[in-house]
Parts: C-alpha cells; structure tokens; sequence
C-alpha cells in the first residue's frame, strides 16, 4: 500500500498521477465520442457539404473562356477597347485556330451560349461561324496542295512533323485539349513534334500537333494515315508569311525540306483573317462583341451574381440591365413579401389553435392534436393536389359557389394561378410548423399567470397582452422563423398553383437548372438565396437554438 | 366540503333561444334560397322554420335525441322534394345542425365550458373563439376530403360532375384506382419509390443512430458546429441542395459509370439513394438525440459494472430503450424520401422516376384523376404513419416514466 499523505501529485490506481489519468480517459471519452459520429459526418460532408460547395465555386467560375479560346485571350489583352476598333489581325488569327479546334470537339456552341447570356445574339454568331471555320482553311490548303501535291498526302504530313525533343509542346498541346474538352486526353498518340521544324514552323507544329492528338485520342485512328485539317494548311501559310521564317527554310535539310522549299517560291493567298471572320459576319469586328470576350475572359467572374441582382459586367464597370431584363430584384423581393405574408397568416391562424391545443385537458388536446399532425404527415404533393382540385376555375370553391349563386358562372374567381393561390396553398402547407413550435412554447406557460393576472383586476384582454402574450413571444419567434425560411425556399407549390406571378425564386432556378441552362446564374441565384436562409438559420439559433428544434409535437 | 351543484339559469325563449335559432336559419334560408336566385324569401323561410324547431326544443327539452332526429328527417324531406338526393343530404346536414344548436341554446350548453361567473360577453367570446379554432381545424383538414371523394369519379375531371354530387352510383368507379394498381405508368415509380426510400431510411437511420449517440456523450469537442453540419440537410432549401447536387452529382455519376463499369440505372439509383439519405439525416439525429435526452446513463454504467462489453450494452440495454425514437426517427426519414421530389428530379433519369415525382409532372401537365387516387392511398398510408409514431411516443414516454429520472 502506498502512503498518499506525502506531498505529491495524488496518484490513480494504477500509479499515474491522477490528473494525467483524468485526462486520459476524458481523452478517450472525445475520440469514442468522435469516432461514433466521424462516419455521419463523412457521410454529409461528401453527399452533401461538398456538393453545395461546388454550387458556391460554379457561381463564381467561369473557365469556359479562356479554356476554348486560350490563343485568342492572350493575344486579346492588348487590345483597347476603348479605340472604338476591332482587335488587331493577330487576335483574328489565333481566334480561328482556337475556333478551328472548338468546333472540331464541338464545344463552340457551348462558349457561345454561356457569352450569350451577356450579349444576345453571341450564341448564333459561334455556331454559324464555327461551322465555316474549314472554309477559311480550305483556301490555304488548296493553294498549298497545288503547289506541291505531296502536301495532300498524310504520311507525308506525319514524316515532315515528327522527330524528338518536342514533347513539352506535345504535353502542352494536350493540356490545351484537355481544358477544353473536359477529358483527361490521355494515352499515346503515337507522334512527337521534332524539334527542328517546331523551330522552324512553330504555327503549323502547334496546329499539327493539336490535330494529331485529336486524331489518336479522340477519334481512335492513326495519325499517319490520316490527312491534317484545313487549320493546319492555313498554320503554314501563316508561318511562311513570316520572311525570316522563309529564310529559315532555305537552309532547313530536315524531311519535307524540298517541300516546304517549292512552297515558299509560290503565291500564297493574301487572305485575312481578319476580312476571313468580317466575311462570315460582320459582328466579328464590332467592338461590342470583343468588349463582351474581354470582360468575360477571366477565370472567375462576378458576373453572375451580377446578373442575380439585374446588373451586368461591362466594359465600364457594373451597369444597370435594360428596363425589360430586369427581374430578379423583382423577384427576391417578391418572393420575400410572399413569405412574410405566409408568415403572418401563420401565425394569426396558428396562434389561436395553439392556444386551445395548450389550455385543453390533454386528453381532448391529443385528439385535436391529431387533425394539425394529419396534413403535417401527408405528402406535400396530396396536399399541392388537394389546393389545385380546390382551387380552380372548375374547382371545388368555385363550383360551390356558383352553385350557391354567389359567383356569376361566367365570372367565376381566379385563385389559382396567381399570388392568392401560392398564399392560401403554402398558409395550408406551412401552418402546422407554426403551431408545433408554438404549442410547445404555450404548453410552459403556467395557466395560473393568467388567473392571477385576473384576480389582480386585469380584464381578459389586459392579462392577455401583458402577461400571456410576451411569454409566448419566443414560440412566435421560433414558429416564424421556421415558416419563412421554409417558405422562401419552395418550389413544388408555387410551380404547381403559383402561375405566372406566384412563384418564387426557387422556380427561376429550377427553370435556370432545366430549360435555359444558364448553371451559373442558377448557382448564383442560390447562392444568395442560401446566404439569406443561413443568416435567418443563425437567428433561429439564436433565439431557439438547434437541439431545441422538436418534430410532432 | 361537498362539491356545489349550480344550477345554471336557463335563457329565455323569446329573448335569446328563438332571435338565435332563428337567425342562424335565416343564414342557411339566405344561402339556400340563393341557389333559385331568392335570398330573402329563403331567409324569411329559414327564420319561421328557425322559430319553430327553437319552439319546439323548448317544449320537448328532455326528448332532445328523438326531436333533433325528427329535424333531420324533416329538412332532408323538404329538400328531397324540392330538388334532389344532393339537396337532400344539405337538408339534413342543415337540420342537424339547427336541432343541435337550438338545444346546445336552450340548454344552456353554452355555458358548460366557461366558469359560473362569466359575463355574456365573455361567453360569446369564448364560444366564438371556440368556433373560430374549430374553422382553422376545418382549414387544416378539410382540403383533404374532396381528394379523397374525388378519387371515386368516374369521369376523367377534376371536378365533381352532377351525379358525383347527386349521389348517383353511375357517378362514382373505383376506375383510377385500378389505372393506378394496373398501369406501368403507376406502379413502375411505386416500385421505385418503395426501393429507394427503405436503402436511404436504413443508410440515416443506422448512421444517423451512432452519430446521435456520439453527439449524447458529456464531452463531445465541437458540438454546436457537428450539429449545425448535420443538420443542415433540414435547413438549406431543397431547392438549393438539389441544385448542389445536380451540379457535383452528375459528374460523380458520369464517373461511376465510365470508370467502375457500373450501368447507368444504377448509377442513378446510388445517386437518388444517397441523396435523400443525407436528406432524411438530420430527422433521424433530431428525434434520436431528443430520446437519448431522457436516457438514463446509470444503466450503461450498471451494465458495464456487471461485465457486459459496450457493443452488447448497447444492444441490449440502450438500444430497446431509444427504440421508439430511432423508429420515428426513422419513419421521418422515409417520409422524406418517399415524399421527396425536388431533388430526385435534378439529380435522377427517368429510370428512378419515384411516385412523387409522377404525380408532380402529373399536376403540372394535368391529366387523369388517377392522381388523386395515389394521393388517397398516400393519405392512407400517412394516417397509419402518423398511428404508429403517436403509438411509439406514448410507449417511449411510459418508458421513460418508468425510469428514474
């Protein structure tokens, strides 16, 4: 036996100082503890956490520009919008090579689509012209292949382009590829620019070695076999229009020597690129679409959030829409105004059921209790249905009426399809998660406050709305908060009975997600939404606190 | 002290019982005589008619079965000849609640409720209050029955036809339940519904249980912001995680199916599922951390004093005991997969289209009544939902009685 009366620390069983023991096993106690929720966690941290969060980075991205016209943009950032001209025939230039390969992998529409969001009309301009891109091309590739006919055989092609050294721009090539297409563009392509004639034509290397990575990867075929695009033709005229490039290629002895050599004697065609895109459509050369490519280059953008409160990006800085665009402000406030009238019809039809539900001998409570769990428990889309069989023009109210004859046949009300019908609807959807919180509020508050009140010489209304009431305040507070925080996130109801002017946000989202298309501005929008609901989330947990949150009473 | 009988002193006839019987009468006279386009003829009928069972009640207030019946069988007649079966079901609606309020006057009924020393002012405002509760319980409620009536139709509307209202048999056909038991189009989401939402309830629940547990323990580093993640599934409008969803999911998926060989219906199911597990998550964390509350601890400790090892602790001393609620729980959680429709329609492909979902592109595009007859069987379902959570809670609160606190 050990004597613990010596100074000292005071010693568990086993010998260890009785602190550090204490704190062992607490320490235990915490990774049991974390342990037994780690997995949850995992669980809602992927399926759920993450996929919010790249709803967050979506509102925000805005890749797409830059990843299919990667040439262009760079060459693009010297230009001065501010001139009043079109950009310089260098911008044009790499605009078709990046337009040669965007169309090949058919990606251009996408671009357009997403830079027609900002400017209307882009999207037609990308698709029709990307279709045209092999015309331009074909005019260098005619003049190339009449002057020497061996430029129209593709092993030809493949012997004059491959050798060693060149895999830095094979791999950049492929980078390229791959940002643009969203595939990783792996495996073997089967060629490797040299290094020589990357030196000497670095245009048509670049444009052969993007065809060639196309070719083996995407499209599963040889290279050697295969005939370059037009684009790689119009990259070597390119290059030969470079004088100190021609010279190069006189004292060149690598393959294809004699080639190249016979083509830099002939004429190439003095085609523009520039007149190429002003011959497709003219509104290649207005400023106003390259002002749109400008602003809209970077890789993130403020642009849809922007648009979420009916501003746009421009050239000048944050401007206002047009007049007609506008709708999104309109909207959030609309479905803000909506909610709060949810709300306050909540609570005035809550209040007075949770009062009774609260002051009832428990037995009869629990019976009535039944009819606000009823529709609580029935599915959302029965109770959309039942409002829908209510409330149209040949429902249910309307018959009833007419019937009655209150309501002309002929004049029968709208409530469906409009604001009222979202209002009565989700009133009916929402109110019992404001009479549960309410009752379990009420329930703690003694009856004999109000007695005493009373027996104080207060009338009922007095003992009311300065004792009962203020005790209540915080069921109110909990009950509201829950409806509108569900309220402004609805979806199924407004679509279903809300029409044209009763939905809400959520419903242009949804109609972002699967008719238009615009993702981004769909996750900006819900990013502002979701900001909104987690300020009020914060509230409620303020005022109630999460654990407090009971289900059914 | 014995308890004292009062008495309550009985209204007058022509002051209080016959104005009354006789005006709420005239309300029904006004909107029955309405329907041929003469309000007030049918009020003057109403408040004579009003006058004369209030009389009636009265003088015959020990026979109050026998005369409220009589009223009933009289209106219902009146309203057979006048017009039809439908006339004559209001008829005798009307007249029960004629006998019945010309009696709960006379009797003084009224008054039963309310202390002996109420003015009448303060019993007018209690039996209006009363009736003014008893409208809202109609509001909550009753949208629910024309559902269900209308589920019977035998016409392909929406709308009650004549002979619904009529009575008639050839008004009515179990025709929509059968286009929902016999059609692909019906049971083909039914059987999707019924495979996706049991996986997510296991998947919450069993997760959900362990992670509640953990969250009970006395020292638990980070509580608030575990719970605040957790439970935000609730919190974030569906509207916003389906869309998250639709954007991480769908290359999740793309994935899958390129790089584990896995076929795009399963795909989509594994897809569907875990997304309404995660949904139903925080309900399943909510009422299981609610019952843990009430948990006596000292039971683990007896337990483990007596030698048990903390996993059979756990399944023969605490489990039984948070039973009630893990069932709950878990009866949430299916309902919100079952119920579920936003998400499943951004996240899943026509293949797990669930009934939900039907029945929403259903509502949106209106076609059959068959619609109704889903939501019927739904309400069905739901009454014996909300049966066996009311059951659970009463045996989880007669355990915890039982239990030292």
């Amino acid at each position: 036996m050990s004597d613990t009366t010596d100074s000292g620390p005071m010693l568990a069983a086993d010998g260890t100082p009785l602190k550090e023991s204490l704190g062992r096993a607490l320490r235990r106690q915490k990774i049991r503890a974390l342990a037994l929720i780690a997995p949850l966690l995992l669980f809602v941290l992927l399926t759920f956490v993450i996929p919010i969060v790249s709803m967050l980075v979506r509102s925000v991205e805005n890749q797409i520009v830059s990843d299919t016209l990667p040439g262009t943009i760079a060459a693009l950032s010297e230009w001065d919008s501010t001139q009043g001209d079109a950009p310089s025939e260098d911008v044009f230039q790499n605009l078709f090579f990046d337009m040669f390969n965007a169309a090949e992998a058919k990606e251009h529409t996408k671009l357009g689509t997403r830079l027609n969001y900002e400017n209307t009309g882009l999207a037609s301009l990308f698709r029709t012209s990307g279709r045209s891109m092999d015309d331009i091309g074909e005019v260098f590739q005619d003049a190339i292949e009449d002057a020497d006919a061996r430029f129209e055989d593709g092993a030809f092609w493949y012997e004059m382009m491959s050798g060693a050294g060149g895999d830095t721009l094979l791999a950049d090539r492929r980078t390229r590829w791959s940002a643009l297409t969203g595939d990783n563009m792996s495996g073997d392509v089967g060629f490797a620019p040299s290094q020589d004639i990357a030196a000497l034509l670095p245009i048509t290397t670049a444009a052969y070695t993007d065809f060639a990575i196309w070719t083996a990867i995407e499209d599963e075929d040889i290279v050697a076999e295969e005939d370059p695009w037009e684009a790689v033709y119009a990259a070597l005229a390119v290059d030969l229009r470079d004088p100190s490039r021609v010279a190069a290629i006189a004292s060149y002895s690598g393959a294809g020597a004699d080639a190249l050599q016979a083509l830099t004697a002939t004429e190439m065609p003095d085609l523009t690129f520039t007149e190429a895109f002003a011959d497709l459509d003219e509104d290649w050369v207005s400023p106003d679409v390259w002002e749109t490519v400008q602003v809209y280059s970077p890789n993130y953008t403020p642009g849809y959030f922007l648009n979420s409160v009916d501003r746009e990006l421009t050239i000048d800085g944050v401007e206002a829409r047009p007049e007609n665009e506008q709708l999104y402000i309109k909207l959030f406030g609309r479905t803000l105004w909506m909610s709060l009238i949810i709300t306050s019809s909540c609570i005035l039809l809550g209040y007075p059921v949770a009062w009774l539900l609260a002051n009832l001998p428990v037995r009869t409570a629990n019976v009535l209790m039944i009819l606000v769990l009823l529709p609580f428990w029935t599915s959302l889309l029965v109770r959309t249905s039942a409002w829908k069989v209510l409330l149209q023009q040949q429902g249910v109210i309307n018959e009833l009426l007419v019937w009655l004859g209150f309501v002309d046949d002929a004049n029968r009300l709208i409530l469906m399809n409009n604001s009222t019908g979202t209002i009565i609807a989700m009133t009916h959807i929402l109110l019992p998660f404001m009479i549960l919180p309410l009752y379990s509020v009420m329930k703690t508050i003694p009856p004999t406050y109000l007695r005493a009140a009373k027996s104080l010489g207060a009338t009922n209304w007095t003992a009311f709305w300065r004792v009962y009431f203020p005790q209540s305040v915080p069921g109110i507070g909990a009950g509201s908060i829950l409806v509108f925080i569900l309220a402004i996130g609805y979806y199924i109801t407004p679509e279903i009975v809300g029409g044209t002017d009763g939905v809400f946000i959520s419903n242009r989202i949804a109609y972002h997600i699967s008719r238009s298309l615009n993702w981004g501005l769909a996750a900006a929008l819900g990013t502002i939404l979701l900001v909104l609901v987690l300020a009020l989330y914060w509230v409620y947990d303020q005022i109630v606190g999460i654990d407090n949150v009971k289900l059914g009473g | 002290m014995s308890k004292i009988e009062t008495t309550l002193p009985r209204p007058d006839l022509f002051r209080f019982t016959m104005p009354l019987t006789a005006a709420l009468a005239a309300i029904f006279g006004f909107v029955g005589g309405n329907m041929v386009a003469q309000p007030w003829l049918g009020a003057v009928i109403g408040a004579v008619v009003g006058c004369a069972i209030a009389w009636v009640a009265e003088t015959n207030l020990d026979k109050r079965t026998a005369v409220r019946w009589g009223v009933i069988a009289i209106l219902a007649l009146a309203g057979l000849v006048f017009g039809n079966l439908g006339t004559a079901v209001s008829g005798a609606l009307i007249g029960a609640v004629l006998g019945w309020a010309a009696y709960w006057l006379a009797n003084s009924d009224y008054r039963s409720s309310v202390p002996i020393y109420y003015t009448p002012g303060q019993t007018l405002w209690h039996n209006t209050f009363k009736f003014i509760c008893g409208l809202i319980f109609f509001f909550l409620v009753a949208p629910l029955i024309p559902v269900m009536w209308l589920s019977f139709n035998a016409e392909d509307f929406f709308t009650f036809t004549p002979e619904m209202l009529n009575f008639q048999a050839e008004g009515y056909s179990l025709k929509h339940y059968r286009d929902f038991l016999g059609t692909d189009e019906w049971m083909v989401p039914l059987k999707n519904s019924l495979i996706i939402a049991p996986i997510a309830t296991v998947i919450s629940v069993s997760l959900g249980t362990l992670a509640a547990i953990g969250l009970s323990q006395s020292h638990v580093p980070g509580r608030r912001a575990i719970m605040a993640i957790l439970i935000s599934p609730m919190i974030v409008p569906l509207i916003i995680s389906a869309t998250g969803m639709f954007f991480f999911y769908a290359p999740l998926g793309n994935w899958m199916e390129a790089n584990l060989g896995l076929s795009q219906s399963f795909v989509g199911f594994v897809k569907v599922i875990l997304a309404h597990a995660v949904l139903g998550i925080p309900f399943v964390i909510i009422t299981v951390t609610a019952t843990l509350v009430g948990f006596d601890r000292s039971l683990t400790r007896a337990a483990a004093s007596m030698g048990a090892p903390p996993v059979r602790t756990f399944f023969q001393v605490q489990m039984p005991l948070i039973l009630p609620g893990v069932i709950s729980g878990g009866l949430f959680a299916f309902i919100t997969s079952f119920d579920e429709v936003v998400v499943v329609l951004f996240v899943g492909s026509a293949q797990q289209q669930t009934l939900p979902w039907q029945m929403f592109t259903g509502l949106r595009e209106q076609i059959s009544p068959t619609i109704l007859a889903a939501a019927s069987i739904l309400v069905a379902v739901s009454i014996m939902l909300l049966a066996t959570v009311e059951l659970l809670r009463r045996r989880s609160e007669r355990l915890r009685g039982l239990s030292p606190a």
